[in-house]
């Protein structure tokens, strides 16, 4: 095969990775945190990216033209909006169910996410379209051979490692994330040790939901293109590398998200003939891998969940 | 006035109103004497509730089920042919009758034995894109049916070991990673229609044509969904019959026992395996012959019907009926297939109302409108 066109598929696939691996750390984290699912996850980012796109229509409206101020602008706002919403969703949604059987909580947030489908397909502006998303990266390019890498995809390769980076750094290295990870292994003693655990498990929703905003962000800008249902795939796939990976842990969540990425650019690079079924192959792999291992490539340290 | 005397009379009673219920839902099409209809009922429901009648009533059902089941079939029929004439009422009785039947199937499996499973619209289309391909070979019409079932309980033999594994959140996205991918791979699979979908032909009864209408005399026409509307109701009742002989059987006691506490069954002996797999495979068998009927029904059928959010309908009536209660879900299954229907103003806005709705239920009823109640061992036997 021609080098370029490898190189195409790896850059692509990395891009899918690092979207589905940001979407499956919040799976991962809730669950860490609550033992629950919330399944509206991939919505939220359909929102959070649905935000941004509001954003920038906002700053063009009143002049302000810098693509930078912008992309600056749509972040915040989107990562903002996202990360408060996510905190509602726990306090009114997650936390009273939360003595409830899990499926009950899967069951809410499932149709919490269907809501905000619907809400953004009724009543944003001819939201029921697909939206184009504005280039507000660079878009020079580098050639190496046969072998173009565009600018805008490495920054938002770049961008996505840090926020990962970051992500791992504020659970492993922090105060807060250590009360986290407190409240992960055991809610009570961590409540006896002086943790406020309504707040911690809030601001892991918001943590979560506003890493799902970037995604969505870095979604929208590297396929310019968003539409209402761009979050229900997402999410599954998300939910499906964090389950694959191993719940509760974020090595797994990564893992997961690149190999169903791999799985996916594979699927589309080894059947040729029937590229389309990339997604199909997917899932299948997925499930398989759920069957040979239920509790993820990386294990839970407790196996009672499974 | 003897007691049984009476609950007769009480039966006959709700029969009568209930079918007259339903005849003036169908028939009127005023927006605002559907909304003022439907405050009514709410005002009785909630004004009986308070009385205390709704206890009475429930204890006098549960005294006499069998003459119940006869008065609801009875009341059923008196509304299907009080609307012989007329196509759409027709069709929308008949679509909640095999909704109902694909719920029952969901209901085996979450309401009995705690299986999950978010793929029941995959199922459903199994058994639609069955009768699709079987509808043109010599295969009678009515082995199509059952053909339908088994290959959804075979298709779904496939998840057996996924969903076997694993448990609660793991199993869900097992089933929900199957029915999306059964959606992607009938979009791109060409020889089964690709996303244009496939026409089916109609029902064929030992020579009976369903799609013809019926007539009668010169004046009685019967349009031809009245046919599928009493397949679909002989359906329900079998299907009704299965579900409430294996709910009172040693079976239903041992898809509880599962229910409830696995690591307690396993202690007593119980083969959880074994009764996870016979729920699982019962449901979608039952969720397969409730598609191929409603395939022949409509004539065609497309990807498009079988996506996620139709899943999630059949697990929302499943959940607003009360996991594992029956008659919670026809009556839930008639709410979330007419009501859209009739309120011409919510059609655009349904998906959106039924989550919201839902997310209500969870919050504040998560027992579902006509909870499933405890095993009542001997009929109207009060504890």
């Amino acid at each position: 095969m021609d080098v370029g066109l490898l190189g195409q598929f790896v850059v692509n696939g990395m891009m899918l990775g690092m979207m589905y691996a940001l979407v499956a750390v919040g799976f991962t984290l809730f669950f860490g945190v609550l033992d629950v699912i919330k399944f509206s996850h991939g919505d939220v980012l359909m929102v959070g990216t649905f935000a941004g796109f509001s954003t920038y229509l906002g700053m063009t409206a009143i002049g302000i033209d810098n693509a930078f101020l912008q992309l600056v602008g749509v972040l915040v706002i989107a990562i903002g909006s996202m990360a408060i919403l996510g905190a509602l969703i726990a306090r009114y949604l997650v936390l009273p169910l939360k003595s409830a059987p899990p499926l009950n909580t899967l069951l809410v947030t499932l149709m919490l996410g269907t809501v905000l489908r619907e809400a953004i397909r009724l009543f944003y502006p001819d939201g029921s379209n697909p939206k184009h998303f504005p280039a507000l990266l660079p878009n020079d390019s580098w050639s190496i051979g046969s072998f173009t890498l565009r600018i805008d995809s490495a920054i938002l390769l770049i961008g996505g490692l840090l926020v990962i980076i970051a992500v791992n750094v504020l659970i492993n290295r922090t105060r807060l994330g250590l009360a986290i990870r407190a409240v992960a292994q055991d809610e009570e003693t961590a409540k006896c040790m002086g943790i406020n655990f309504k707040m911690i498990v809030l601001l892991t929703f918001a943590l979560g939901s506003g890493v799902a905003a970037f995604a969505g962000v870095m979604n929208g800008l590297y396929y310019n293109e968003i539409n209402f249902g761009m979050g229900l795939l997402l999410g599954v796939i998300g939910f499906s590398a964090a389950i694959v990976g191993g719940l509760g842990n974020i090595y797994g969540a990564i893992l997961g998200g690149f190999l169903f990425a791999g799985l996916q650019t594979l699927g589309a690079v080894a059947l040729p003939f029937a590229s389309a079924y990339k997604d199909v192959f997917a899932f299948a792999v997925v499930i398989a891998i759920i069957a040979w291992r239920p509790t993820g490539l990386i294990a839970e340290k407790t196996s009672e969940r499974v | 006035m003897t007691q049984s005397f009476k609950d007769k009379l009480v039966i006959a009673f709700l029969a009568v109103l209930g079918a007259a219920f339903v005849i003036t839902f169908i028939a009127i099409e005023e927006q605002t004497e559907i909304f003022a209809l439907l405050v009514l009922a709410a005002v009785l429901v909630v004004v009986s509730a308070k009385l205390g009648m709704t206890k009475t009533i429930s204890e006098c059902l549960s005294r006499n089920e069998r003459l119940m089941n006869i008065a609801v079939i009875a009341a059923t029929i008196v509304v299907a042919f009080w609307f012989h004439e007329d196509h759409f009422p027709l069709l929308m009785i008949a679509t909640v009758l095999l909704y109902t039947i694909t719920c029952c199937g969901l209901n085996m499996q979450f309401g009995y034995t705690g299986v999950v499973n978010f793929a029941g619209a995959a199922f459903f289309g199994v058994g639609c894109y069955t009768a699709a391909v079987m509808g043109g070979t010599s295969v009678p019409m009515i082995l199509v049916i059952i053909l339908g079932g088994i290959i959804a309980a075979f298709v779904g033999s496939i998840l057996i070991i996924p969903v076997l594994r694993t448990r609660g959140h793991y199993a869900a996205v097992v089933t929900i990673a199957f029915g999306l991918l059964f959606r992607t791979f009938l979009e791109v699979n060409d020889t089964l229609g690709g996303p244009q979908g496939l026409g089916v032909s109609g029902m064929n009864l030992f020579g009976w044509d369903f799609n013809n209408g019926i007539e009668l005399t010169e004046n009685i026409e019967i349009s031809f969904y009245m046919n599928y509307v009493i397949l679909a109701l002989v359906m329900v009742m079998l299907t009704f019959v299965l579900m409430r002989r294996i709910e009172r059987s040693w079976i239903g006691l041992n898809f509880d026992a599962v229910r409830l506490d696995e690591t307690a069954a396993a202690c007593f002996g119980i083969n959880i395996k074994r009764w996870k797999i016979l729920s699982f495979t019962v449901g979608n068998f039952l969720a397969g012959t409730a598609g191929a009927l409603y395939a022949m029904m409509l004539g065609f059928i497309a990807p498009s019907n079988f996506a996620f959010s139709d899943s999630l309908i059949l697990v929302s009536i499943v959940l607003l009926g009360g996991m594992g209660s029956l008659w919670g879900t026809i009556l839930a299954a008639g709410l979330v297939v007419l009501l859209p229907e009739k309120l011409q103003v919510i059609q655009e806005y349904r998906f959106l109302i039924y989550a919201a709705v839902m997310i209500l239920i969870l919050l504040f009823r998560p027992q579902g409108i006509l909870p499933r109640g405890l095993r009542a061992y001997i009929p109207g036997w009060r504890g």
